[in-house]
């Protein structure tokens, strides 16, 4: 149900200069830079959750996401990446994402397949991140998968997201959307019967297979 | 959707890797060092083996954001990438933008010896190794991105002595990827390309070195494949003259230049029938050191006067370096040259033993106002011409540095 087509080189033209992600992201990667985004949580304010001149948050108690980016897609899904901190002394849960820029955010790990390979699946619980440390989501590895986006991803836009945890603690952050061959892990969506899709709605946003 | 919290728009520089170690050690020894370490590095390496310290250069660091590029008045390090892209056909001004944005935080993380976002290869970013990464636009990215190109941008007018191939000519945007070694540069180079490709394909690729790190004082002028000192006439790095004479002063390039790139071929197996006295009236300039053929050193003024016993002039009417500085047309004009050497394979089936040359890189203010006549005079005359043909050219707008909030050429295309 989730399989993924090969990129059309036909329809990498409108995707240019046609639909778009919503305005407000446009008009935000025009303004913001490019550079990590180290976003603060919504709800954990008081002690120090204040950023450095960086927007990076030191040793005082803050939740970021730092290096965010997500890989560029035509349709159907793809995948969101960072590296998320936890310096609150609390321990967390990540239960979950959503954003404007697909239907739905899923929580995957991506475990051995048995038979060589790698296969993701939908990680029951969430993701633990205990006081101190740091939850690496990268391709390959944990991920948050993006299902049905809205519009093309396209490489250099910015894509908006937040991060839920357990508590009910919100984190907003920024992405990167980037041109990206891998994360091409197979996957096994629940009910499906071996119809896996690689998690990049794709090769690339823009297809590299039209020179020829 | 919750609007971000205005700190997730700032740059995290101190993000590095996820560890926060792999860049820390690059970013220690940071641009401020720069000077000393080549310093350190060039002098002590014959006299007695250098410490460990001295001897390393992968920790240099050369700032990426300011008010000019770098990559122009900067130390030219020893292995520089010359890359030619077109812009593909569907690519409009938001594309461009776009693109630009990407690779700016690309230059910006690898120039600190940070693996850029996605990097598949993270551990050989850790070594900047000096890396700079320089971008120029040609006349197709202003026009695609809506705005009004200079008005010298353009190709170089024909040349008599030209025999351009369209492999190495023109270019919507150029990418000179520097550093003092050729694993950065072949990683930085494939990062940054790695995010063009959804905007453009590669058109010309020209790999070029200079001497090693520690193998000559910092700053010393290079030696080209002809054995000839190369760039002696330079305006000095740092100094108010070179700012004349390279940095646009007005308009939305002021803090910017103009770059012509030109790949000349270099017929080194005709160069072996030269002599050596020959060789030296074919530019005016004492091979060994470099000094005007009329006395001196290296930096000394040049005696156009002198004449020899029988009466001709001791720089000859035909010497490059008199063609070049105009001292027979009552004309003088100057441009910054940054060149690398080439030196490959020879083509298949023929007797030569190698394909040599130079990638003559410049710098000016004002392209029509100094390069060309330059250029003019010496494709009238310069008995060099005799063992150098140009078989590329192209000519980019650099525009000026960009601050941390900003990428690269914004100013510009704003």
């Amino acid at each position: 149900m989730f399989r993924t087509t090969p990129p059309n080189p036909a329809s990498a033209l409108p995707a240019l200069t046609g639909a778009r992600l919503p305005r407000r992201a446009a008009l935000a990667a025009l303004l913001l830079p490019l550079a990590a985004c180290a976003a603060e949580p919504t709800q954990d304010s008081g002690a120090g959750a204040d950023a450095d001149a960086d927007g990076v948050a030191a040793d005082d108690g803050a939740l970021t996401i730092a290096d965010a980016w997500v890989k560029a897609a035509e349709e159907h899904m793809t995948s969101a990446f960072g590296i998320l901190r936890n310096d609150t002394d609390t321990d967390l849960v990540l239960s979950g994402a959503r954003t404007d820029a697909s239907a739905q955010v899923e929580l995957h790990e991506t475990a051995s397949d048995g038979s060589g390979g790698m296969s993701m699946q939908e990680k029951e619980g969430g993701f633990p991140l205990p006081a101190g440390e740091e939850l690496v989501l990268e391709p390959g590895g944990n991920h948050l998968m993006l299902i049905d986006l809205a519009a093309p991803l396209l490489p250099g836009d910015e894509a908006e997201l937040i991060l839920e945890f357990a508590d009910g603690t919100e984190l907003p952050f920024t992405a990167t959307v980037k041109d990206f061959a891998g994360a091409q892990e197979h996957y096994e969506p629940e009910g499906s019967m071996g119809s896996g899709a690689s998690d990049g709605g794709g090769e690339h946003a823009t297809g590299h297979g039209d020179d020829e | 959707m919750t609007a971000p919290d205005s700190s997730a728009s700032r740059p995290g520089r101190r993000q590095l890797l996820r560890a926060g170690s792999l860049g820390a050690g690059a970013l220690g020894v940071g641009a401020a060092s720069i000077g000393l370490d080549r310093t350190l590095g060039g002098r002590g390496a014959a006299a007695a083996p250098p410490s460990a310290a001295s001897a390393l250069h992968g920790g240099e660091a050369v700032p990426f954001h300011g008010e000019h590029q770098a990559g122009i008045e900067t130390p030219a390090p020893a292995a520089a990438t010359f890359v030619g892209l077109d812009l593909r056909e569907e690519v409009d001004r938001e594309g461009v933008l776009r693109m630009l944005r990407l690779l700016t935080d690309d230059a910006a993380r690898l120039t600190r010896g940070e693996p850029p976002l996605a990097d598949t290869e993270p551990e050989m970013a850790t070594d900047p190794a000096a890396l700079t990464v320089t971008v120029g636009f040609g006349r197709g990215l202003m026009e695609r991105a809506e705005r009004a190109a200079p008005s010298w941008l353009d190709p170089l007018p024909a040349f008599g002595i030209d025999e351009l191939q369209d492999e190495f000519t023109g270019g919507d945007l150029m990418l000179q990827v520097a550093a003092e070694d050729p694993v950065t540069v072949s990683h930085a180079l494939r990062m940054l390309l790695k995010d063009a490709r959804a905007f453009t394909r590669v058109r010309w690729v020209q790999p070029g070195f200079r001497r090693s790190p520690g193998i000559v004082a910092p700053g010393a002028t290079m030696r080209n494949l002809f054995g000839q000192l190369d760039g002696s006439a330079n305006p000095e790095a740092g100094t108010p003259h070179f700012s004349h004479v390279v940095w646009i002063e007005e308009g939305p390039f002021a803090g910017g230049t103009s770059m012509v790139i030109r790949r000349i071929r270099m017929d080194l197996d005709g160069w072996d029938e030269v002599d050596r006295t020959a060789r030296e009236q074919s530019v005016g300039t004492r091979l060994d050191d470099g000094a005007p053929l009329s006395g001196g050193t290296e930096t000394s003024a040049a005696d156009f006067e002198q004449v020899s016993a029988n009466g001709f002039p001791v720089i000859g009417e035909f010497s490059h370096m008199r063609r070049a500085r105009g001292v027979d047309d009552g004309e003088h004009q100057e441009i910054f040259r940054r060149p690398y050497n080439y030196d490959l394979a020879p083509p298949p089936g023929g007797g030569a033993l190698s394909e040599s040359g130079q990638i003559f890189v410049s710098f000016q203010a004002d392209l029509l106002g100094q390069f060309l006549p330059i250029q003019q005079r010496l494709d009238t005359l310069d008995l060099l011409n005799q063992w150098t043909t140009p078989i590329g050219s192209a000519v980019f707008a650099i525009p000026p540095g960009c601050a941390e909030d900003e990428h690269i050429g914004e100013s510009v295309l704003r």
